[in-house]
């Protein structure tokens, strides 16, 4: 195992980004992700990658959008408000096949809230939030070590697939500190080539890089074909945790932070006799609605506990459709519930 | 005597265009824009070292109509684009084209902070003081009193504001090399203008900094005037509000 | 084994950055650790805090309602956090700062004066190492070497030389004062 070294979990991600060959980075100032575009602005230059502070979460997209097409990965970070504003780029980047990686380490909403950590963005995230028919691979850590594998991941991920990666952190994450084994430095050299890529029409056609065909039949293609790559990630991306589920008839179902939190939960109830299990998403786009579902066979209660008002919920009982009753306990504004606020609601459903 | 003679080919379809038909209204100046670009292209020996960025607007399939590398950008956010193309890779040139409701209206931010940081881009800005694509309606560069879809008693600077002249803005700026306006409204000018964008584009692959052309074009649709009325008025009316000439030259 | 400190105290007074020496101490020994701040507006004044949990399992939550040890370096902290210690914890209080003392009596106290004891050692600032030298003693699953070497390793280059000497000695004086300082 690599020497463990002590990061915030914006560090971590933008360390990870580097060492994933990320050569192109573009933020904005936002809290409680100030410390990627920092550290960007601090250690991408001397990897050989290029850093601009943009003038704006617009502009920042947009020029993530122009290094994606010429073939450099690249990625940009921000909080809520800010991801809002990237929602246009980032349906041109998924109408484009443009890969790309948005970090979104999250805070109270709407509006501008506040910067306490929330999880209020997983619609956005993951049931589209800018214009048109388009899915993003979302990832949600709920450690720094986490953070840090996951944003490997995402770059590879986009890359193969050619869809805009988003990782759904939160305020609690990105400032929190601990121990992370960061991944090998790869030579950007090393990637798969992108013959795609905008590099100069030398030796070859042009390459085009749009997401706009005038031609309903052409739209409907490009949509198709992209579809059929989103069914692709469905089948073999699925990434989720189970904690203590194999005896479990209780169950509780959190991704992120929630996810850790629910973990002491878990070890609370079990000392107390409950058969609590976890179910943490890892990936909520593409979300693991079978094995949730196959779980909800098994169990009394599927209980969801989110820090917003019931968002991921949605994919929850459509993956339980019916088999148990399944409660929601959430906390909004930034407030972040206890071990005990958590077991008092699993209590209630036992 | 031979019975045939030799011809010589003076005139011919720059190398650096495809074949592809343009989507533009006859008499309209962006044709001769796209023309005059790739000739520029083709005579500093580019073509495989540049990609063209469209915007949104009349020019949207701009980046079809070159045998050069092209993306097309979202509304307004063409100088971004064209920012991380030469970020990622700095021995490109980057060209975006872009018109006055694109640049000037809803992408005046991007426009304005790519010029500051001097990045090492060319923009074509094409003004034809209205938006075509969409019908006709006003532009930020349309003209006091001008009459446009959603000004139809003309632009009332009262209410509306007065034409922004971006050559001038940018001009005031430290970072770019070269800010022109030029126009096409007859031969001259076309040949001082086709020099103005081989300049520009000279100036990003030899001194690697920031041009904005300004063009002060045409729109026979738009303005409801057959193309030669409409080169007269541009002569006689629009250049005094956009008067012509390099304001920058720093190269 | 899991404990969880929760450091307390003005904006200014380095309680982040004792936390934080902990943490790397703890990591450093092949813990498990989390350090979770009070962020934002909050570290420009006005109150500032973290929580340290250690572990030699993987931590799930980095929130703790019952700490075991909390530092408190200035009045607001010990209303805010007394009644939060776990039975049988410990308060540290800055008794340069604080006059008044737990009303409870299921955790133990120590009166530390941080502040007096940093300025005996000549440098104001070091209460924070102070402090921490008393919670590294009250938590007492971490030898107080590991505390000096992560202090060394966290303030780097600074803490070459005499600033090094006075940030180990007021560790050192935190760590005995607290063997000697239960009530």
């Amino acid at each position: 195992m690599a020497q463990r070294q002590l990061m915030t979990g914006n560090e971590a991600m933008a360390e990870a980004a580097i060492r994933a060959g990320c050569r192109a980075y573009f933020g904005y100032p936002i809290t409680p992700q100030n410390e990627i575009l920092e550290y960007m602005a601090s250690h991408l230059p001397q990897a050989g990658g290029a850093f601009v502070q943009a003038e704006s979460e617009v502009a920042a997209i947009n020029m993530c959008y122009g290094a994606a097409a010429a073939g450099v990965r690249t990625m940009t970070s921000s909080s809520s408000p800010g991801i809002s504003l990237k929602l246009e780029g980032i349906s041109y980047l998924a109408g484009a096949d443009l890969p790309c990686v948005i970090l979104n380490v999250a805070r109270g909403g709407p509006g501008l809230g506040n910067i306490a950590p929330a999880q209020g963005d997983y619609f956005q995230a993951t049931k589209g939030g800018g214009h048109g028919d388009y899915r993003l691979i979302v990832l949600a850590p709920s450690t720094v070590q986490e953070a840090a594998e996951l944003a490997t991941l995402a770059f590879d991920l986009s890359d193969e697939y050619r869809v805009p990666a988003l990782l759904l952190a939160d305020g609690m994450l990105g400032q929190m500190l601990e121990p992370v084994a960061l991944p090998t430095p790869r030579d950007p050299g090393s990637l798969p080539p992108k013959p795609w890529a905008l590099t100069g029409a030398a030796g070859r056609g042009p390459n085009y890089v749009a997401s706009f065909a005038l031609d309903p039949l052409d739209l409907r293609d490009l949509n198709l074909k992209r579809h059929a790559r989103y069914r692709e990630i469905e089948a073999r991306e699925l990434r989720w945790e189970e904690v203590s589920t194999s005896d479990a008839d209780l169950l509780i179902v959190a991704y992120g932070t929630m996810g850790r939190i629910a973990k002491t939960v878990v070890r609370q109830a079990r000392r107390e006799g409950i058969r609590l299990g976890l179910f943490r998403p890892i990936t909520v786009w593409p979300f693991p609605y079978a094995p949730l579902g196959e779980l909800a066979e098994r169990v009394k209660a599927v209980l969801t506990v989110e820090l917003s008002a019931g968002q991921m919920w949605e994919d929850v009982r459509l993956a339980v459709e019916g088999r148990c009753p399944t409660p929601f306990y959430g906390e909004m504004g930034g407030v972040v519930p206890t071990p005990s606020d958590i077991l008092r609601e699993v209590k209630r459903c036992a | 005597m031979p019975e045939t003679q030799t011809l010589t080919k003076v005139f011919a379809r720059p190398r650096s265009l495809t074949d592809k038909r343009f989507t533009y209204c006859p008499g309209c100046h962006h044709g001769l824009i796209t023309r005059i670009l790739g000739s520029a292209i083709d005579k500093l020996g580019i073509q495989e070292k540049t990609v063209i960025v469209a915007p949104v607007g009349c020019a949207v399939f701009a980046y079809e109509w070159f045998r050069c590398d092209g993306v097309q950008a979202a509304h307004g956010r063409a100088a971004a684009v064209a920012t991380g193309i030469k970020r990622a890779r700095p021995d490109l040139t980057v060209v975006s084209y872009q018109g006055d409701g694109d640049l000037a209206a809803i992408g005046t931010a991007e426009t304005i902070h790519a010029a500051n940081r001097g990045e090492a881009i060319t923009v074509i800005f094409v003004n034809n003081q209205i938006y075509g694509m969409t019908g006709g309606q006003m532009a930020p560069t349309t003209l006091d009193g001008q009459r446009a879809t959603s000004c139809p008693e003309g632009r009332d600077p009262a209410t509306m504001g007065h034409p922004l002249r971006v050559a001038e803005l940018i001009a005031t700026l430290a970072a770019p090399l070269y800010v022109t306006r030029q126009s096409l409204h007859d031969a001259k000018h076309i040949a001082q203008a086709t020099q103005a964008v081989e300049k520009a584009l000279r100036y990003q692959v030899e001194k690697r900094g920031y041009s904005l052309v300004e063009i002060v074009a045409n729109c026979p649709t738009g303005w409801k005037m057959p193309p030669q009325k409409a080169n007269e008025h541009i002569a006689g009316t629009v250049t005094k509000v956009f008067p012509l000439g390099d304001l920058v030259d720093r190269g | 084994m899991e404990r969880a400190v929760v450091f307390a105290g003005f904006g200014g007074q380095g309680v982040l950055l004792a936390g934080k020496i902990l943490a790397r101490a703890a990591m450093d020994e092949g813990l498990e650790v989390t350090w979770l701040p009070s962020y934002g507006p909050e570290m420009r004044g006005g109150t500032a805090n973290c929580t340290v949990v250690l572990s030699d399992e993987p931590i799930g939550s980095p929130i703790v309602e019952s700490p075991d040890v909390v530092l408190a370096m200035n009045g607001p902290s010990l209303d805010r956090f007394e009644s939060r210690v776990a039975r049988g914890g410990t308060v540290i209080v800055n008794s340069s700062l604080i006059s008044k003392r737990p009303a409870r009596d299921d955790v133990r106290t120590v009166a530390l004066p941080a502040n007096d004891l940093a300025r005996e050692l000549g440098e104001p600032r070091v209460a924070n190492m102070v402090a921490l030298g008393a919670v590294v003693r009250a938590l007492g699953v971490l030898p107080l070497a590991a505390a000096t070497g992560a202090m060394e390793a966290e303030l780097g280059a600074k803490a070459r030389g005499r600033l090094f000497e006075v940030n180990r000695t007021a560790l050192e004086r935190g760590y005995a004062q607290t063997g000697a300082g239960l009530i």
